[in-house]
């Protein structure tokens, strides 16, 4: 038994490829995301172990809570403490750390790193062992830095150069006095690391004479736990918490492993959907295989073989392409999981090396993937082949598709579309975040639904194609016909395309209708030509804004300046602005009063305003940072947008009570708009200052547009496979078609059908298939994205529909291809046909 | 078989004398499949008429070479020399796209497996031919064809729904109703019972009788042969014998000579 089927497998190479190739497709997709992420975890936490080689035990300030009308804050880490952690028994060493955003310009003037990975901090003492120096010396004061050795690689800086810096605002020319190596994790992913001598470093980073931790080094023989112990004993308890470095590190290899599991469960899924699709094309495969042997079994069974033998046969054949494929998918796994971590290294985001791992648990996981998959789809044509009855093979009749109802499956598939069409309905009417589970369960029975209802919509569905096949005269006509003959084949088909388009135009609608609404808000929001904000997000320093009004052209500024407060013994931020100009920079809707911003009188978004009860007139209590109070009066309430909110007061009123201001931003309106001269203006008003970006409206709108459209070509990408898939298992029910009315192929030949025409309706039948999957899919898609962005628009204000023609135009199309380039080879093979022997295989 | 023919035997070429037009004409006409030592001559230079208005059928046992000779006649086949004329059309010098036309204009075909498109219904499978040339069907003509295999009142069902005997009228239907120069028959009842084939042969020979149509048809069911005006015998690829006006017994009674001949030489 176990011969005859492999011979089987042997005797039909074309269609063993085409199966081999769907389920390989599948297992190369599951144990690429497999060997990506192992790797990738393994590598970073490799990493974050070895970044934690210089604590044994780390001491860390306390946060004190938020109490009556006093705001939180953090407790400092003094020099004594330090100190006192170095004179505790079992520490060999004690040094204090401080670190902060620091941006460091590359020869050509732009930012290394980007932003988020810019980092500063302290060189302590003349030897730091946490930084083993490469070359020069420790720095010594304000004008000396050193880089590290990554950093120096890639912008070409030697020792003795002088290079331009900033902290929080202010260029900096210091000269690098030497350069370390580090094994820190962002420095690996591509960031820099500048360090300054303790007291620099503490005042850049506006914490003169404190520090953010302390990382104490036990001496020999000495456990963390005891070193623990004695600095618990020796410090205030109050003031500081401690933490070992073993602690720390397996803190930190959980962040990595649960960032890394989103990622991981969005791979599997696409991995998922590659398979599901597989599935259909193998069993599609072996329905083809069996009714193509139909005669062969009977006639096994005539001679004597059991039932159950021929269904072993049909499984054997199975196992024997899973394990085929499974290792020809593990492979192409591997080589696309090192062909992603390359491809994210040449995507700006350097992924930390490390050996390519391959667990015990991936190979499993590709042969499960394969092998079962396979004898599972092979299942149901196999017990069909058993069911041949002998005489079978005398009749030399091909068996027929059963024409089973459709009641039970319709029925079925409109429950449960109407079950998620209603579920999806009643998520749009939640708010953002309580409607997400529910919207997505319903997404998923939708989907099903839609996915069993399939051979019931396939009949209007293509019925609605007749007008334009009727153009293409006899073989258009029969296309539809066709297309319609074998429902259930039909659907399988079009299913694997309607889920990749579902996904896609989903993501792109509501990528389109973000961004739309985005540049809204970008544009109604803000009068102000251009918006000045650090590269990482952290504050600027006031002298920005001092600078940016002495420069040319500048008619308004006004920072944005973010203070806690206690208003009712509870935190809110309060917007500092500048009360003479924020009216010419900003437009807000306002609900109620005026928008007035000046001495105690305040704008108060509408959110917040409700939350307290305030209308226009209201008089509230402040508790300032330093624990002054104030009476406010609400002097108009506004209607947010998502890039400023909150109660805007007066900068001038703040003043007094904020020392040490911070601005998120500051807001420039010159007089001539904006140009790329009154930008070249301003960025050499700050000094041509790596650190800080102006950014006109289109850039702000840009920068959020770059992250969508990096998420949707990954999504593309993804997807991608799974059209492959589609393909393939369009090109499989073709050949199957073909096969099944090769007889009447041969009579529309004999009676005078040219080979054009056959070619043209197998190509027409293709192509209805697949626009019809690619009108599902796009259908469903959209509405998705209109569901999805319903859930959006109660948390912004200004979301919009946006349907990208477009784009749904471009897919539609893209399904077409499909059909098309499916078709080619169905379509010769049918022309190809032996007319005579055709007709005669009665 | 290959002694000296027989009596009734008809020289190659029509008579001088005939005034009825040659439908089809095949000329010395040879077809061998494969080369040297698997070498098999399907059909050994046959020549023969088929004329306008005659309904002939060919017989021979298995492997005589009938069906390959009505295959190449009708332009379904390729052949190796010799020369195949259906009208004044000479088929050895068409392409296969030409050889298409042909068979859609000028040829009607009776299969015995019926060949009906399950999706199409009664009426559109008896115009498929002209639905593929694009032609509108001659309504008057079609009704004709339509009352006179009696499948007036089942043109809207699908072949699944028609009983075997109604299949192949609606086969007979859709040969004649694009008035084909010609209608080959491939065995047209060999897959009916007597009664039906008995139909499908009455309405042969009435469409030749009363319609002026041309029917060949190959049968080796001397039954069926008795509804034709002529009958042409083949063994190994030649033409060994032809009865007019035939009845069953007489062609019973050639085809046991055959029998008792190939034994005996």
């Amino acid at each position: 038994m176990f011969r005859t089927a492999l011979r089987n497998v042997l005797a039909h190479k074309a269609r063993l490829l085409m199966t081999v190739l769907a389920v390989m497709l599948g297992v190369a997709f599951v144990s690429g995301t497999l060997v990506f992420t192992n790797t990738l975890s393994d590598a970073l936490q490799n990493q974050s172990a070895k970044g934690f080689d210089h604590v044994d035990v780390a001491v860390t300030p306390r946060w004190k809570e938020a109490e009556g009308d006093r705001v939180g804050e953090l407790r400092e880490l003094t020099p004594d403490l330090v100190e006192d952690s170095a004179r505790v028994p079992g520490a060999a060493q004690a040094i204090g750390t401080v670190q902060g955003f620091t941006a460091l310009a590359g020869k050509d003037g732009e930012l290394i790193g980007d932003g988020f990975r810019s980092q500063g901090g302290n060189y302590w003492g003349d030897e730091d062992p946490r930084y083993p120096l490469t070359a020069g010396r420790a720095p010594k004061g304000e004008g000396e830095i050193l880089i590290d050795s990554e950093t120096a690689k890639r912008t070409g800086y030697e020792v003795g150069d002088t290079v331009r810096m900033s902290v929080d605002g202010p260029v900096l020319r210091p000269v690098v006095t030497g350069i370390f190596t580090t094994d820190d994790g962002n420095v690996a992913a591509g960031g820099s690391l500048t360090l300054f001598d303790t007291a620099t470093a503490q005042e850049l980073f506006g914490k003169a004479g404190t520090f953010d931790e302390i990382a104490v080094k036990a001496k020999a023989g000495v456990s963390d736990a005891a070193l623990e112990a004695q600095l618990k004993k020796a410090l205030p308890a109050d003031v500081v918490e401690t933490t070992t470095g073993t602690r720390l590190a397996e803190e930190q290899a959980e962040a990595i492993a649960s960032s890394m599991s989103g990622m991981k469960q969005g791979l599997l899924v696409f991995a998922g959907i590659a398979l599901f699709v597989g599935t259909f094309i193998i069993a599609n495969t072996f329905t083809m295989l069996v009714a193509q042997r139909t005669k062969e079994l009977a006639l096994m069974r005539a001679v004597g073989a059991s039932r159950r033998q021929v269904t072993r046969s049909v499984l054997i054949e199975a196992f024997v392409v899973g394990a085929v494929a499974a290792v020809a998918g593990l492979l192409a796994g591997i080589g696309i999981g090192a062909g992603l971590r390359s491809l994210m290294g040449t995507l700006d985001a350097p992924v930390p090396d490390g050996p390519l791992v391959v667990s015990p648990g991936t190979i499993g996981a590709a042969f499960a993937v394969g092998i079962l998959v396979t004898m599972l789809a092979a299942w149901l044509p196999g017990r069909r082949a058993a069911k041949i009855p002998p005489v079978a093979a005398m009749s030399s009749v091909h068996a027929k598709a059963t024409t089973k109802s459709l009641v039970l499956r319709n029925t079925l598939g409109a429950l449960l579309s109407g079950a998620g069409v209603a579920v999806v309905l009643a998520a749009t009417t939640m708010n953002g975040t309580d409607g997400q589970a529910p919207m997505g369960f319903g997404a998923v029975l939708l989907i099903i639904g839609v996915f069993v209802l399939t051979p019931l919509l396939s009949r209007p569905l293509i019925a609605a194609a007749a007008p334009v096949l009727r153009v293409f005269g006899v073989s258009g006509k029969l296309a539809r016909q066709n297309s319609v003959r074998n429902p259930r084949r039909t659907a399988a088909t079009a299913s694997a395309l309607m889920i990749g388009l579902t996904l896609i135009t989903g993501m792109t609608v509501m990528a389109g209708s973000l961004q739309k609404s985005i540049d809204k808000m970008a544009a109604s929001a803000i009068e102000a030509d251009y918006v000045v904000s650090m590269a990482n997000g952290n504050a600027l320093s006031p002298d920005v804004e001092k600078k940016l009004k002495r420069a040319g052209g500048v008619t308004a500024t006004s920072p944005m300046r973010n203070a806690d407060a206690r208003i009712d013994g509870q935190t809110e931020f309060l917007t500092g602005v500048d009360g003479a100009t924020i009216e010419q920079l900003t437009e807000f809707p306002v609900e109620d009063g005026a928008f007035e911003v000046g001495g105690a009188r305040v704008a108060v978004d509408a959110d917040t305003a409700t939350s307290y009860g305030w209308k226009a007139g209201s008089v509230f209590t402040v508790a300032y940072g330093d624990g002054a109070r104030q009476k406010l009066t609400v002097a108009g309430v506004y209607q947010p947008n998502e890039m400023m909110r909150g109660i805007m007061i007066d900068t001038a009123t703040l003043a007094p009570h904020e020392p040490d201001p911070a601005d998120m931003m500051v807001m420039v309106k010159t007089s001539g708009g904006a140009s790329d001269a009154a930008k070249d203006t301003l960025e050499k008003a700050l000094g041509t200052n790596p650190a800080i970006q102006v950014q006109d409206k289109k850039d702000l709108s840009n920068e959020i547009a770059q992250m969508f459209t990096l998420m949707l070509n990954m999504v593309y990408g993804l997807l991608a496979m799974a059209v492959i898939v589609a393909v393939l298992g369009v090109i499989n029910t073709l050949a199957m078609s073909v096969f099944e009315r090769s007889q009447e192929i041969g009579m529309l030949r004999a009676i005078g059908l040219d080979r054009s025409g056959i070619k043209r309706m197998v190509r027409l039948e293709s192509l209805v298939i697949s626009l019809f999957g690619g009108v599902l899919g796009i259908g469903l898609g959209v509405f998705f994205g209109w569901a999805a962005g319903e859930l959006l628009g109660t948390t912004m204000a200004t979301y919009e529909l946006v349907l990208p023609w477009g784009r749904m135009a471009l897919f539609l199309a893209l399904a077409a291809v499909v059909g098309v380039l499916a078709a080619l080879w169905p379509a010769r093979r049918a022309a190809r046909l032996n007319m005579l022997q055709a007709i005669k295989s009665e | 078989m290959t002694t000296a023919p027989s009596p009734g035997l008809r020289p190659a070429g029509p008579p001088a004398d005939r005034t009825t037009a040659v439908a089809a004409r095949a000329t010395d006409l040879s077809k061998i499949y494969g080369q040297g030592e698997t070498q098999v001559v399907a059909l050994d230079r046959v020549s023969v008429d088929f004329r306008q208005a005659e309904f002939t059928a060919i017989m021979g046992p298995s492997g005589s070479g009938k069906s390959t000779l009505m295959h190449c006649v009708a332009g379904l086949d390729t052949f190796s020399s010799g020369s195949v004329r259906i009208g004044d059309t000479e088929l050895g010098a068409l392409k296969d796209k030409q050889l298409t036309r042909l068979r859609r204009d000028k040829i009607g075909f009776i299969f015995q497996a019926f060949n009906l498109l399950p999706t199409l219904s009664a009426l559109e499978n008896i115009t498929l031919p002209m639905d593929i040339a694009g032609r509108r069907p001659d309504k008057q003509w079609l009704d004709t064809v339509i009352r006179m295999v009696g499948l007036a009142d089942r043109l809207g069902h699908r072949p699944s729904q028609l009983s075997g005997g109604q299949q192949q009228r609606v086969a007979v239907a859709r040969a004649l109703a694009s008035r084909p120069d010609i209608v080959f028959g491939d065995e047209p009842t060999g897959n009916l019972d007597s009664r039906s084939g008995a139909e499908v042969l009455g309405f042969l020979r009435n469409s030749v009788r009363e319609l002026g149509q041309t029917v060949v048809m190959v049968t080796h069911d001397p039954v069926a042969a008795a509804y034709a005006d002529r009958v042409v015998f083949l063994a190994d690829g030649r033409i060994v014998d032809e009865v007019h006006a035939p009845t069953a017994d007489s062609v019973l009674d050639r085809m046991k000579r055959f029998d008792a001949k190939g034994r005996t030489s």
